[in-house]
């Protein structure tokens, strides 16, 4: 497993000081401009949608950087017409369920992968990985109809508790990581009698963290973001996620709707800021967990 | 019991929540909808063996036809352009300095974190046609822009340029592969008198193929299953049914429709399976065009 690191440059190849320093600083001017132009593109729809959000109703399409009358009145009418607060702790709340449950179960899976040696291990985790391509579409009907007879279809158990079993994905990433534990830890610690689950708790996810804390954002993130499951589950009000919310919020006042998109737009940035903040605190985490993935590939 | 004996019996205690999982929430679902596709299971009524009649439907539907198109015009656009502009910017990454390539690597990355239902909103207002930020600048060129978000013909190229928006991952996942091969490659290349381009033909390319490949097959799978910013833009409330909606009814979408609104549960399972056969060969084929592209370092 390679350890969490910092991007490195790669090229220009170093060929001695003075030469082509000329064409050198031609190409840091336009590597310059192509990455700002690019970072402009990238950056610009959340600018956009901030800055629309605190404009008055007749201003929100002037595509203004900044607006020109300020109306941080959207928030309050967004606030007291759907209930916002309601919906994001709804969100916090399943999203850190889905989070915790998955990571939780992938390390103990994973640990059982790296660690021992048993009959079917390499064909079972050669079906862990084949579960990964498996869209998530077949299976969602069944599912349904499961969660369905035991009562629970209403609620907002489903959109977290498949994820007790654990995740091909994040099983995968932690087994990398627990396969780089040198051995004799663990068998120093058997010789003084430790049980297996002791070599998990206390050697194995102490010296993991990063992965583990890399399967808990990205499935804080995914389940943040969640659209669809909400959408076949969820039917109070009361219980929906933000996204499930921000549904309703924009058929409600968007084009078939009351069209008074600076409402949208002040939940639209609702939904999205909790996860900003998320980001920054843990950027690391999150680019790294991504970055692992090219390494294997 | 022998010490090895313990061991399995130890291991198998880790494995259980997966292997619980896997045959609840995985195999036997998989199995209970393909027996529910042979029925017409509706949750409220009696349900009765129908045999094919589900499938016979499914290739006479209409919807199936335009909904299965409508997701491969949006796949076989969405996935070439996403690989082909992350490499480029992370080619560009590869070449700035450790700091700026950190700073730019987290910008790209930003808007994958943004939920996919705030995407939506976004993408009906910066593509409106009369209003929109992006009519606004291809007017400020001289073009005049399409109805983005209401004329069938645009609103799937309007898709996939919003979709390119979200590529950071990829981005993330090529610089990762850029990192790791070799500079003394591109040193002897140089040396050989290799042009830029030809280097990337002859290194660059086939040293992260791995990447390229994985990257491709995820991307795949999962445009193939497009639901949540392009439901939150186009279905949902009951006026917004005539909005343009048959070249924004993409396939996991009808799927949904059917299994959830309908109630349609047992002709929703066949629909569920005939896109798993799908993406099961278009993955195959993908598998077996990498055998022979795919350089793998251990070889």
């Amino acid at each position: 497993m390679t350890a969490l690191q910092e991007p490195q440059a790669l090229a220009p190849v170093e060929t001695g000081p003075g030469r082509h320093s000329g064409r050198r600083q031609r190409h840091r001017w336009v590597l310059w401009t192509a990455l700002s132009a690019a970072a402009v593109i990238f950056v610009y729809p959340f600018v956009w949608l901030v800055s629309a959000s605190l404009k008055p109703r007749p201003e929100v399409f002037d595509n203004a950087l900044v607006p020109r009358h300020w109306a941080p009145e959207n928030y309050a009418t967004i606030w007291s017409a759907a209930p916002v607060f309601t919906w994001l702790v709804n969100s916090v709340v399943v999203a850190l369920a889905a989070a915790a449950a998955v990571t939780v179960s992938s390390a103990i899976v994973a640990f059982g992968f790296a660690y021992f040696r048993f009959p079917g291990r390499n064909l079972l985790f050669a079906s862990v990985i084949g579960t990964m391509m498996l869209p998530g579409a077949v299976t969602m009907i069944p599912t349904y109809l499961i969660w369905n007879e035991l009562g629970l279809a209403a609620t907002q158990v489903p959109l977290w508790a498949t994820n007790l079993f654990g995740s091909a994905f994040y099983i995968f990433l932690i087994r990398q990581f627990f396969l780089g534990v040198p051995r004799e830890l663990f068998e120093a610690a058997r010789v003084d009698g430790a049980g297996y689950w002791r070599l998990f708790w206390r050697i194995a996810v102490p010296l993991c963290k990063p992965a583990l804390i890399v399967s808990f954002v990205f499935e804080l993130r995914a389940s943040w973001s969640d659209l669809l499951k909400p959408l076949i589950y969820l039917r109070d009000p009361a219980l929906f996620t933000m996204p499930r919310g921000m549904k309703s919020i924009l058929d409600q006042f968007g084009q078939a709707g009351e069209a008074r998109w600076e409402v949208v737009l002040a939940g639209a940035v609702l939904t999205t800021v909790p996860m900003i903040i998320a980001f920054f605190l843990c950027q690391r985490y999150f680019v790294e967990g991504v970055a692992t993935q090219g390494r294997k590939g | 019991m022998t010490a090895r004996r313990r061991e399995t019996w130890a291991a198998y205690g880790f494995l259980s929540p997966w292997i619980v999982g896997f045959l609840v929430f995985l195999a036997g679902p998989m199995v209970a909808s393909l027996v529910l596709s042979f029925t017409d299971y509706d949750v409220l009524t009696s349900t009765d063996f129908v045999g094919g009649e589900n499938y016979r439907m499914l290739l006479a539907d209409p919807k199936v036809r335009g909904s299965l198109a409508n997701t491969m015009f949006y796949t076989v656009l969405h996935v070439p352009l996403t690989m082909a502009v992350a490499l480029g910017l992370a080619m560009l990454l590869a070449r700035a300095g450790r700091r700026s390539a950190g700073f730019f690597r987290t910008i790209f990355y930003l808007p994958t974190i943004t939920p996919k239902v705030a995407v939506g909103v976004l993408f009906l207002l910066l593509f409106n046609g009369q209003v929109g930020l992006v009519n606004g600048v291809l007017g400020f060129l001289g073009i005049n822009g399409p109805d983005w978000t209401s004329d069938g013909a645009w609103i799937k190229p309007g898709i996939v340029l919003m979709s390119a928006w979200s590529l950071g991952s990829t981005v993330i996942i090529y610089l990762a592969a850029l990192q790791n091969v070799p500079r003394d490659l591109y040193e002897a290349a140089e040396m050989d008198g290799a042009s830029p381009w030809a280097r990337f033909r002859a290194v660059t390319v086939p040293m992260i193929s791995g990447a390229l490949f994985f990257t491709l097959i995820i991307n795949t799978i999962s445009s193939l299953q497009t639901f949540d910013e392009v439901y939150t833009a186009f279905f949902g409330s009951a006026n917004q049914q005539t909005y343009g909606n048959d070249a924004a009814l993409f396939y996991v979408i009808y799927l949904f429709q059917q299994a959830f609104q309908f109630l349609h549960m047992g002709y929703a399972s066949a629909l569920a399976w005939l896109l798993f056969l799908i993406i099961m060969l278009i993955t195959l084929v993908q598998v077996g065009l990498s055998r022979r592209f795919v350089y793998y370092e251990s070889e």
